[in-house]
């Protein structure tokens, strides 16, 4: 049990769990790209740690809203979280005076907390992305693979991306679009379906164009169309997205029956007429068609918008559905909060029964020694006693010891028993059941 | 024995419902997939019930209301597990279990459970006839929900108020087609069951059915179907008016169900 140290308390024995960090609250972006670990540093980090000592078991998180190092310090000194910081800024080559204030040191169950936190997606810029389980999963897969990590880590990491996947099933806190161009694609399947197979018509080029055409993309759209008024900047988007590219004067001619029109172009008249839109429902014969109109000012004419079969939607009406999506995945915060603290429990129900069961040996090494001194000292004086009975004597006693201990070895692998119990007295009570039987 | 069979089915159905529910606010595959096998298991248990009371009754588990009415909920279920598994859909689920619990409680109290006293044995093209008609009856409602909820998604969608079960609905061109599917099942089953009734009538009793009111409306049933499946196809109908006259085209099947074998039909009347 290379993780497990001992602290200054006899017979308590403490799983130990340091964090130290900056993330997105604490550091603008400046700072934060120039602390961020490239996958490689973020292993050669934990070697490094493990090598000098500070740390037993270390992972090195890193995206780009947070650094943090997350370990299992090898020694009781309270003193490791400031040999981790000292080590952050040295393999950064910053000096403390840039970071002051800028870290977060956690340790223990605040530690695994905020990792729960964070694989959940709740201490994300963004509250509930997915992104983040993805990231955590590569970098703990990474720093196992590399033998950086150990029992201690291990079950914390696992546990933190059983959370992430909890949250996310279990709860809205991931569930709804958050931005304006994967709303547009959201609500697009909430007309069609499965997007595999559909055409989409993009006009314009920018990165509004740019995020929706991606997410038009992810989701497998069939056939891909895009018209710019530079000719280029509409090929390069193609290019990057696998379209095909047509000039912004073949307008009509390609407006003949995408299932889906994305409309982003700076213009000051409407580039979509109630007309051409009519002549696009004609030619899918009134089959649906979605319009985004991410254009201010508007890209589509108003009063298309009571076209029969047609969908559409402007930058306002994203905003809003957004904004409602924003207010439903804060709602959603208290549950996800609530299985953060089932899994907080979990694993200190875990760690508690660890420590119990090691105070437990080392219990029974301690009566062991005695007895073994006891019997040597007592038999001493005593010539009468067979070799066949000192046998029988030195047997009994060890079952004895072990009767006695039986109980609270029981109870030591129960952790959920005891919680909170230990480091103080009533644990050691608690775990030879001292108080039963005597009222 | 047919109690605990029933309460067995109407457990099963609640459990189907609370785990379609579930998955309607927070996906999970495993769920879904127990929803589906929960609605599977109540749908053979509820097959056992009909059984068990069909040899009670040495006839036809369906000759009296009760009988005829948990048959409908009976091929409700298999119609709508059907569609899921070719539609691969389950964000339905919850609305089809829902309404199969709360039929069969309501069910229990309004009719009388009490095994049916035929008065004659009917034969096995009879027993087809009801069957098929009772099927179609079954699809046919449950074209009735998968429109109700594409025009509650397409009102949503179109205020751009998106509640959370509706970002969980299936796609509105999933309800349509879904709903296209349970009416071409109802059409050919009412087809069918309309000609062996028809059948029936002739050989076994002699009797001229064919201006019967009963046979009268359920043409009328017949055509407004076909007509929607028609229109459904053509641009200025496709998409929420044909949801509208789908649902709509279910009040005929309400009434033909209902007022027609209540006051108007000799042939039907079994209340």
């Amino acid at each position: 049990m290379a993780a497990i140290t001992e602290t200054d308390r006899p017979g308590a024995i403490r799983v130990r769990i340091a964090l130290i960090g900056c993330n997105h609250v604490t550091a603008p972006v400046e700072l934060r790209e120039r602390i961020a670990f490239t996958p490689e540093q973020a292993l050669a980090a934990a070697d490094e740690l493990r090598r000098q000592g500070i740390l037993e078991e270390a992972v090195v998180l890193s995206t780009c809203n947070r650094s943090e190092l997350y370990g299992v310090p090898g020694e009781a000194s309270m003193a490791a979280p400031e040999a981790m910081q000292d080590f952050f800024l040295s393999f950064h080559g910053l000096s403390s005076r840039e970071l002051d204030g800028r870290f977060y040191r956690w340790m223990g169950t605040d530690a695994v907390r905020h990792l729960f936190r964070v694989s959940a997606g709740l201490d994300s810029m963004l509250l509930g992305e997915a992104e983040i389980l993805g990231q955590l999963k590569t970098t703990y897969n990474q720093a196992l693979d590399h033998g950086a990590t150990g029992p201690i880590l291990n079950r914390m990491f696992q546990g933190a991306l059983e959370v992430g996947k909890r949250v996310r099933a279990e709860t809205e806190v991931g569930a709804r679009p958050m931005s304006v161009a994967l709303a547009g694609v959201k609500l697009a399947e909430r007309v069609f379906g499965s997007l595999k197979g559909r055409s989409a018509l993009c006009l314009g080029a920018g990165a509004v164009s740019d995020q929706v055409v991606e997410h038009l993309r992810s989701r497998g759209i069939g056939n891909l169309k895009i018209v710019n008024r530079t000719f280029d900047r509409a090929a390069e988007l193609a290019g990057r997205a696998g379209g095909e590219v047509a000039p912004w004067e073949a307008l009509e001619s390609v407006l003949t029956a995408p299932d889906i029109l994305v409309a982003s172009v700076s213009a000051r008249e409407p580039v979509l007429t109630r007309a051409m839109l009519e002549r696009v429902l004609e030619a899918r014969n009134g089959k649906p068609v979605f319009v985004v109109d991410l254009g201010v000012p508007r890209n589509v004419a108003p009063d298309a918008a009571g076209l029969y079969n047609l969908y559409l939607y402007n930058i306002d009406d994203l905003g809003e559905i957004v904004e409602q999506n924003k207010k439903a995945r804060e709602a959603e915060i208290p549950r996800a909060e609530s299985l953060i603290e089932e899994h907080v429990a979990r694993f200190e129900t875990w760690r508690m029964a660890l420590e119990a069961s090691s105070i437990v040996d080392d219990l029974r090494e301690r009566f062991h020694s005695q007895r073994e001194a006891l019997l040597e000292e007592k038999l001493k004086d005593m010539p009468e006693v067979s070799p066949d009975e000192r046998k029988r004597i030195a047997h009994i006693t060890e079952e004895l010891i072990e009767r006695v201990l039986e109980q609270p070895g029981a109870r030591s692998r129960q952790g959920g028993v005891m919680r909170g119990r230990l480091g103080a007295l009533e644990a050691l009570r608690h775990l030879f059941g001292l108080d039963e039987g005597k009222h | 024995m047919m109690l605990f069979l029933y309460v067995a089915a109407v457990g099963l159905y609640a459990l189907s419902f609370l785990c379609y529910a579930r998955i309607l606010y927070a996906p999970q595959v495993a769920l879904g997939r127990l929803a589906s096998v929960l609605l599977c298991l109540g749908i053979i248990v509820q097959y056992l019930e009909l059984l068990a009371r069909a040899k009670a009754a040495n006839s036809i588990p369906y000759d009296d209301l009760y009988g005829s009415m948990s048959l409908f909920a009976w091929l409700l279920g298999v119609t709508y597990l059907g569609l899921e598994l070719f539609h691969r859909e389950r964000s339905v689920g919850a609305f089809v279990t829902l309404g199969l619990v709360v039929w069969m409680v309501v069910l229990r109290f309004f009719a009388t459970p009490a095994l049916p006293n035929p008065e004659l044995p009917r034969g096995s093209l009879f027993a087809f006839h009801v069957t098929l008609n009772t099927w179609s009856y079954a699809a046919f409602a449950l074209s009735f929900i998968l429109s109700v909820i594409y025009l509650i998604q397409d009102r949503m969608l179109r205020s751009r108020r998106m509640a959370t079960p509706s970002w969980r609905f299936p796609a509105l061109d999933v309800l349509d087609r879904m709903a296209r599917s349970s009416v071409y099942i109802g059409l050919i089953a009412l087809a069918l069951g309309v000609a062996m009734g028809l059948d029936y009538a002739w050989h076994e009793t002699g009797a001229r059915v064919l201006y019967d009111p009963k046979v009268v409306v359920t043409a009328f049933i017949l055509v407004a179907y076909v007509v929607y499946l028609r229109v459904s196809r053509i641009s200025s109908w496709r998409g929420p008016r044909a949801a509208l006259l789908c649902a709509f085209n279910f009040a005929l099947v309400l009434f033909s169900y209902t007022f027609v074998n209540l006051y108007l039909t000799k042939f039907h009347h079994f209340y």
